[in-house]
């Protein structure tokens, strides 16, 4: 009779290690408040200092630990800049969470990281609001778009590799107004490929991802009215469709249907799946890492914020030349001025890198991203920026 | 006498200290049990309850309070469950009988170990297999099922070409319940008294007739509270059902083959979670919160059955 009593008391156990999991998952993400003294009290010790034997391009070599977080999007581009930086200035350790663009905002408000990467800058009022744990009192932010990523329209139809769609035919699919693909609409756009009567499973992120807030507001902007549910992280629960977790889920579900398309970052799009060419002005333009970081370059930065605060008011309308509008751009974000002038230096001396020609090579190299160098628009109020670290 | 005594006296203060020992070891074993459990319970309670008073603003998705947030995933949880037990049970039931009464007993331990093996596989490798493999290959069936039987309410709507459904969700959960289900099964039939079975075949009853008579009714809460340890691990299953399943939010249906499903508790969490913050994060762990209710409930019931079939233990 005993041992019929041991499934119960495994009952009770299971519960308890369902729960502890649970938890501990839940707790990882407020833990890093409790780094900030750490981090200062080690590079006060070892603050920077003047190494004459220093040949490199930097008069200053650096030492301590940085502790930065966000955006996942930033994640494989973050790993080529920390093993760059680290290479540069062996006396660094550079560490960057990827938890999401949310989750880094919220850490380096309440000071618990140096910098954040995040897919959506500070709102000028939340900067004027000021209490950021890392920076000094009064100080700014510096906020510089560093990371610039096309976002591919990926499909999955056999013996096609490329087809042109405008704005407004995609959107028209995401919200379910055409469901074949030998619709008119798509037909007359693509002459001379032959298109199956086959439905349409439109693929997005289940998710909260800027992935998805750039996509939407692409539509938003240029699909003329044919989407209506504006900019969004998340994906409007009135259209349906079919959703997959994270870039990676998306990739596989188009990759594992017939008929299916979704939005996704382009470095996983690339040579796994055929891709559309979206429409700008007369023109139907393929990603690349030079038209997106064009689109960058035609853009206006946003008027009411500092110098140092440099965002881009994306125009996802621009109509003429070799520009891919669907892009997503990230930012990295530090105070102007920091709490521990040593920590302001290890910051600026992280960006500079990851600003500079080496290191937008090196994140293009690795996650396919665009660089921002010799753009005369973006560079030189990025490097303004960066150098006004203190 | 006295090296008799000596060694008497040696042996008993050696059990006091074993005996003292394994008390305690027993005692804080089980009071870290208690200690964790009464944690986690606090940690939920207090980083959850402001989500459940919080009204429309605060909440995540444009919620007007925390219950039209949580009833579509409370539900979309119990029901892919109580859909993967419909499967796993009675699969793991004719497991356990093949291995305990039907195998040759040289197949039996093996076939046994290779069962329990199931259960090694961590949740994110099924959770892989069934985006990768499973959904595309029920993909087909589906298209099949929708065509000749939509009009059965449960396959009505537009079916999924991906066949990531919350049917295939179910069976990916009911494959990885299975194991737990046939061991509890395969422990309690073993158990059966012998003389029953004698009897039984005794009194000219077929094999199958034995098992109804003799195995069955002895086994009847031992089945019931495999079903419910499995129960309580599909509830909670996060990272199979993340993967595999095609989501909408605020849905609340029966319907089978959709590509617009209920999410799960647990999913949701696990989906969110990287970029909450705020009063989202409070209605995240208000939802871990919800789920803890409704293992805990799921457990209590399974007592409750285990006791009323077996009054006084």
């Amino acid at each position: 009779m005993r041992s019929r009593l041991l499934p119960t008391v495994g009952a009770a156990a299971l519960t308890a290690a369902l729960a502890l999991s649970g938890c501990a998952a839940n707790e990882s993400g407020p833990d890093p408040s409790s780094t900030p003294s750490d981090t200062s009290g080690d590079s006060t010790a070892e603050s920077p200092q003047t190494d004459p034997t220093d040949d490199g391009g930097a008069a200053v070599s650096l030492s301590g630990t940085l502790n930065g977080g966000g955006a996942s999007s930033q994640g494989p581009a973050q790993e080529a800049w920390r093993a760059g930086f680290s290479g540069l200035n062996p006396g660094v350790t550079v560490n960057y969470d990827p938890t999401g663009s949310g989750d880094g905002r919220k850490a380096f408000s309440e000071g618990g990281l140096a910098f954040a990467g995040s897919d959506s800058a500070f709102g000028p009022d939340e900067i004027a609001a000021g209490g950021f744990g890392s920076c000094a009192d009064g100080s700014g932010l510096i906020e510089v778009p560093v990371y610039i990523s096309p976002i591919a329209v990926g499909f999955n139809l056999p013996g096609v590799d490329s087809l042109n769609l405008d704005a407004a035919t995609v959107a028209s699919i995401f919200t379910g107004q055409i469901t074949a693909w030998n619709d008119p609409a798509i037909v007359e756009q693509n002459d001379g490929t032959d298109l199956p009567d086959l439905a349409i499973t439109a693929v997005h992120r289940a998710d909260s991802s800027g992935t998805t807030a750039n996509f939407t507001d692409y539509l938003d902007q240029a699909s003329g009215g044919v989407w209506t549910e504006g900019s969004v992280e998340d994906w409007p629960d009135s259209l349906q469709g079919e959703a997959a977790e994270s870039t990676s889920g998306v990739a596989e579900t188009i990759v594992g249907t017939e008929g299916a398309i979704g939005y996704l970052d382009a470095s996983r799009a690339a040579g796994a799946m055929g891709t559309a060419a979206i429409k700008v002005g007369e023109n139907y333009v393929s990603y690349s890492p030079a038209a997106a970081a064009a689109a960058v370059g035609g853009s206006t930065f946003q008027s009411d914020r500092s110098a140092g605060d440099v965002v881009v008011d994306i125009d996802r309308t621009i109509d003429s030349g070799e520009v891919y509008p669907l892009i997503l751009i990230s930012y990295l974000i530090g105070c102007e001025t920091y709490a521990d002038p040593s920590q302001g230096a290890l910051v600026k001396g992280y960006l500079e890198y990851v600003a500079s020609p080496e290191g937008q090579a090196e994140a293009a190299a690795n996650a396919g991203s665009a660089p921002i160098t010799g753009d005369p628009n973006v560079e030189p109020k990025v490097a303004a920026a960066i150098a006004s670290i203190q | 006498m006295a090296p008799g005594g000596s060694l008497r006296g040696g042996n008993k203060n050696g059990e006091r200290a074993g005996d003292r020992a394994a008390r305690s070891i027993a005692t804080a074993a089980g009071a870290t049990i208690l200690v964790a459990l009464a944690g986690v319970g606090i940690f939920l309670l207090a980083r959850g309850l402001p989500a459940l008073r919080a009204g429309e603003g605060d909440l995540p998705d444009g919620a007007t309070n925390f219950w039209q947030l949580a009833g579509p995933l409370a539900f979309g949880s119990i029901w892919a469950a109580a859909l993967a037990l419909l499967f796993a049970v009675p699969v793991a039931v004719a497991v356990a009988l093949f291995i305990t009464m039907y195998a040759p007993r040289r197949f039996a331990g093996p076939l046994g170990a290779i069962v329990d093996l199931l259960a090694a596989i961590p949740s994110v490798v099924y959770g892989l297999w069934g985006l990768m493999v499973f959904a595309p290959l029920t993909a087909g069936l589906y298209g099949w099922l929708g065509d000749r039987v939509g009009w059965f309410p449960l396959f009505a709507g537009k079916t999924s070409a991906t066949g990531r459904t919350i049917l295939t969700a179910a069976l990916v959960l009911a494959i990885m319940v299975l194991p737990i289900i046939a061991s509890v099964c395969r422990e309690v039939f073993i158990q059966t008294p012998t003389l029953s079975v004698e009897a039984a075949l005794a009194l000219g009853a077929t094999r199958w007739e034995m098992i109804r008579m003799a195995v069955f009714p002895f086994a009847r809460s031992g089945i019931v509270s495999g079903a419910m340890l499995g129960l309580g691990r599909a509830l909670g299953e996060t990272m199979a059902v993340a993967m595999v399943l095609s989501p909408t939010p605020f849905l609340m249906t029966f319907r089978l083959l959709n590509s617009t499903n209920p999410n799960t508790i647990a999913a949701s969490i696990a989906q969110n979670f990287p970029e909450a913050y705020g009063m989202e994060v409070n209605a995240l762990i208000g939802l871990g919160l919800l789920l803890f209710a409704i293992t805990f409930a799921v457990n209590y019931l399974a007592r409750r059955v285990v006791a009323r079939a077996h009054p006084g233990g």
